[in-house]
């Protein structure tokens, strides 16, 4: 063994075998490593990634029917769409609409057929209840004529052409609903009705918001940075406390206190009263007004931060440098200090940004109807109408928009600082 | 041996810049600057040199115009600075850390004051590459400085600070990030810039022998005050206080008494009945305390002592082997961090440490100084 080892790693071999013992060498640092962050990267795959991956495919699944009428769904994909579906594929529905009340598949096919027309509920329950029995049934029974009694629904080829529309395992739907499109009669793709639209105003509306925000958490934070970075420690510490101090209370409080400061008797509006400088009260709350104040007031300590670290590492001599090669302050300022903030600048947007166009509680509580924003909409599929289709898809197409945007974004700020230095 | 400037400083350039009175405290309790008068004359290469704290950078912040004296005046000629900001004084300034704007090539840093001065174009090119090819960077007009070494930096740092052909160039402690070899080389291309161009240059630093090589006359700060402003030789030869001869090259100190007095000579007794001749201070009589200065390369050795007229017994502790010289640690009357700097072919390889040897002096090269 130990003459094994003394063969190894005498200099008689040089050149490929130095590389291996190198290799040998890195292995047990790269075991280390790995050991250091696998906790990290498997809670991660668990929380994150999976639970995203999911999403972005329940934004196109469509297997509710596949999954609970495998048979029926098989023969409306081979059916061409004209009169009806054969008998084959009809006796398949009534046996498989007669097991679907088990396991919850009946609801689950009904709230899927429901998006195609809100009448398919209805018909699916009556048609069980008018089912011949189990022992009635035999190989030459009619359904064809059978369905059509219970419903005369049935013998209408539209009917079956809306349950083939839900038969294939993926769909666009969702996708193109989430943009206020959808697939007309012919299959092509068109926009919904005027009075219909109402997500690409919503998508609009959110990045208004978002970027509103992201604008007066710039133009409020940058002289509060600029400020921290220039005064002595110890005041700055002492006012970085005070940009910190919201973090110490949650996002529900602060949220609820600004409705109670801004409401129509509210604490603004009373002072404002007070004073004369208003004679009756400002609407400054459940409107986009309030969710300005709100999302400001909490998203401004992550335009700070980054802008702060970044403004902190800038020496006080480029500026007098600057000024002593005969530039005013401001041009000194604007020339030479500005340009040197920008990585801070675009980390503080970009987060600011991004933190905003998720925003729902905020928005939910101090803004009106027409401030909602996408995850208003999101929360609302899953929890009240429990369309995870919907949900998924606004959801996957809010994580696509803020990805475009940032590439776009870190492509502008790349060549900026290129262009300026 | 260093050229005495003292003659050539003091013919008649005019004075450039006078400091009269100037005062400065941040705190309102306590002075960093305490009555500072000092003129500056066209063409000469003045070095503020002393401690960290001692006030040398405020000095060179208000001249800047970056501070503003408490009280007291500065004057460029005959104009009152005091109230005119820095962006319109003209100066160039160097500063430690170069502050060259990182997000700007090498040559817009250096046409940036071109262009604050409203410059038109051609004429800006032309100085600019004359400055290029004068720093010998024109091949780097394009990078970045951070894309440069630390001496490049430097350069164009100065390239910046020179392209507008200021009246007047401060430099802070601008070679303080670079290493030995580079510093001494800077120093020399400073100060033939300073030669060739005429420049008027004020120079901050906390460095001695940079001091020493670079400038025309050298104001030594301590505490607040100017000790003595004098030329690098003077300084070195004929340091006005104790402080002066401890801050300016190596120096063996021992505390005496004053015992008798003759003319600019005296005798100080010392230490267990140890005494020595040496030239007097200013302000010292018979009976005072006082601190003796001897530079190490004066102090002689055995045969080397032979025939000097102070000869004293001292023990040897250590030899410290430096190449071209050999500094010998010696106990002396009780101090046993008493150096002499002995060339390495005076030395006698028979001493060993522990030995009782001589050591000799004569008395010009003996300070008697203030003894705070």
């Amino acid at each position: 063994m130990s003459a094994n080892l003394t063969a190894t790693m005498s200099p008689a071999k040089p050149g490929g075998n130095l590389k291996a013992q190198l290799r040998r060498a890195e292995r047990l640092r790269k075991l280390k490593a790995i050991g250091l962050v696998a906790p990290l990267a498997l809670f991660l795959i668990v929380v994150f990634v999976v639970p995203i991956g999911n999403m972005l495919w329940r934004s196109v699944d469509n297997t509710e029917l596949d999954s609970v009428m495998p048979l029926t769904a098989e023969g409306l994909r081979h059916w061409d769409g004209s009169g009806l579906p054969d008998e084959a594929t009809l006796a398949a529905f009534a046996a498989e609409l007669r097991d679907s009340r088990q396991g919850g598949g009946l609801g689950r096919i009904s709230r899927r057929l429901n998006y195609e027309d809100s009448r398919y509920r209805s018909l699916l329950m009556n048609t069980l209840r008018g089912l011949p029995t189990v022992d009635a049934v035999g190989p030459d029974t009619d359904w064809v004529a059978t369905l059509a009694e219970i419903d005369p629904a049935w013998g209408e080829t539209e009917t079956w052409l809306g349950i083939q529309r839900t038969a294939p395992t993926t769909t666009d739907r969702y996708l193109l609903a989430s943009l206020d499109l959808q697939r007309g009669a012919d299959g092509e793709i068109q926009r919904v009705a005027e009075r219909d639209r109402l997500y690409l105003s919503v998508f609009q509306r959110t990045l208004v918001i978002a970027g509103g925000v992201t604008l007066i958490c710039l133009a409020l934070g940058f002289p509060l940075a600029y400020l921290l970075a220039t005064l002595p420690a110890k005041t700055s510490n002492m006012l970085m406390i005070l940009v910190l101090l919201p973090f110490w209370t949650s996002l529900l409080v602060r949220t609820a206190a600004w409705i109670i400061l801004l409401q129509s008797n509210g604490l603004v509006n009373q002072s404002l009263l007070f004073t004369g400088l208003i004679d009756s009260p400002l609407q400054l709350v459940f409107n986009r007004i309030g969710v300005f104040f709100a999302m400001v007031h909490i998203l401004l300590p992550f335009m700070v931060l980054p802008l702060y670290s970044v403004m902190k590492g800038i020496s006080p001599s480029y500026q007098r440098a600057a000024v002593s090669l005969g530039a005013h302050p401001f041009a000194a300022f604007w020339q030479v200090y500005v340009p040197q903030t920008i990585s801070g600048v675009a980390a503080g947007t970009i987060l600011v940004f991004i933190m905003a166009l998720g925003y729902y509680i905020t928005p939910a509580l101090v803004g009106g109807p027409a401030d909602q924003m996408v995850s208003y909409y999101v929360a609302y599929y899953t929890n009240t109408t429990n369309n995870w289709g919907m949900a998924a898809a606004l959801g996957s197409l809010l994580l696509v928009v803020t990805l475009l945007l940032y590439l776009v974004y870190h492509r502008l700020v790349n060549r900026k600082q290129l262009i300026r230095s | 041996m260093p050229h005495d400037k003292t003659n050539e400083s003091h013919l008649h350039p005019p004075p450039l810049i006078t400091f009269t009175g100037v005062q400065k405290t941040y705190d309102g309790e306590h002075l960093v600057v305490k009555d500072l008068n000092l003129t500056i004359r066209q063409g000469e290469f003045v070095t503020l040199l002393g401690p960290s704290g001692s006030g040398k950078t405020t000095c060179l912040m208000m001249l800047a115009g970056f501070e503003v004296p408490t009280s007291g005046d500065i004057f460029l000629r005959a104009q009152r600075l005091n109230s005119v900001p820095p962006h319109k004084r003209n100066f160039g300034m160097v500063f430690q850390n170069y502050a060259l704007f990182p997000h700007m090539t090498v040559e817009e840093n250096i046409r940036y004051p071109l262009k604050t001065r409203r410059m038109p174009a051609a004429e800006a090119d032309r100085k600019v590459a004359h400055i290029l090819d004068m720093i010998q960077l024109r091949d780097f007009a394009k990078r970045r400085p951070t894309q440069l070494s630390g001496g490049q930096q430097q350069r164009v740092a100065l390239a910046r600070s020179l392209v507008f052909e200021p009246q007047l160039v401060l430099m802070d402690e601008p070679l303080g990030a670079l290493d030995k070899q580079l510093r001494e080389q800077m120093q020399l291309e400073i100060k033939h810039l300073h030669e060739r161009l005429g420049l008027t240059v004020v120079f901050v630093t906390h460095d001695q022998s940079e001091a020493l090589t670079m400038s025309d006359r050298v104001a030594v700060f301590n505490d607040g005050v100017i000790q003595q402003i004098d030329t690098p030789t003077n300084l070195y030869e004929h340091p006005a206080n104790a402080f002066v001869a401890q801050f300016i090259g190596e120096n063996n100190t021992l505390a005496g008494r004053i015992q008798s007095v003759e003319g600019r000579h005296c005798r100080v007794s010392f230490g267990d009945g140890f005494s020595t001749g040496a030239l007097i201070g200013n302000g010292l009589a018979v009976g005072d305390a006082t601190r003796l200065s001897i530079r190490p390369e004066r102090v002689k050795l055995n045969g080397s002592a032979q025939g000097l007229p102070n000869r004293l017994q001292a023990r040897i502790r250590e030899f410290i082997y430096l190449g071209d010289h050999l500094r010998v640690r010696c106990e002396l009357a009780g101090n046993d961090e008493f150096m002499a700097r002995v060339p390495v072919d005076d030395f006698e390889s028979s001493m060993q440490p522990g030995d009782v040897i001589e050591l000799g002096w004569r008395d010009e090269d003996v300070r008697a100084l203030d003894a705070s």
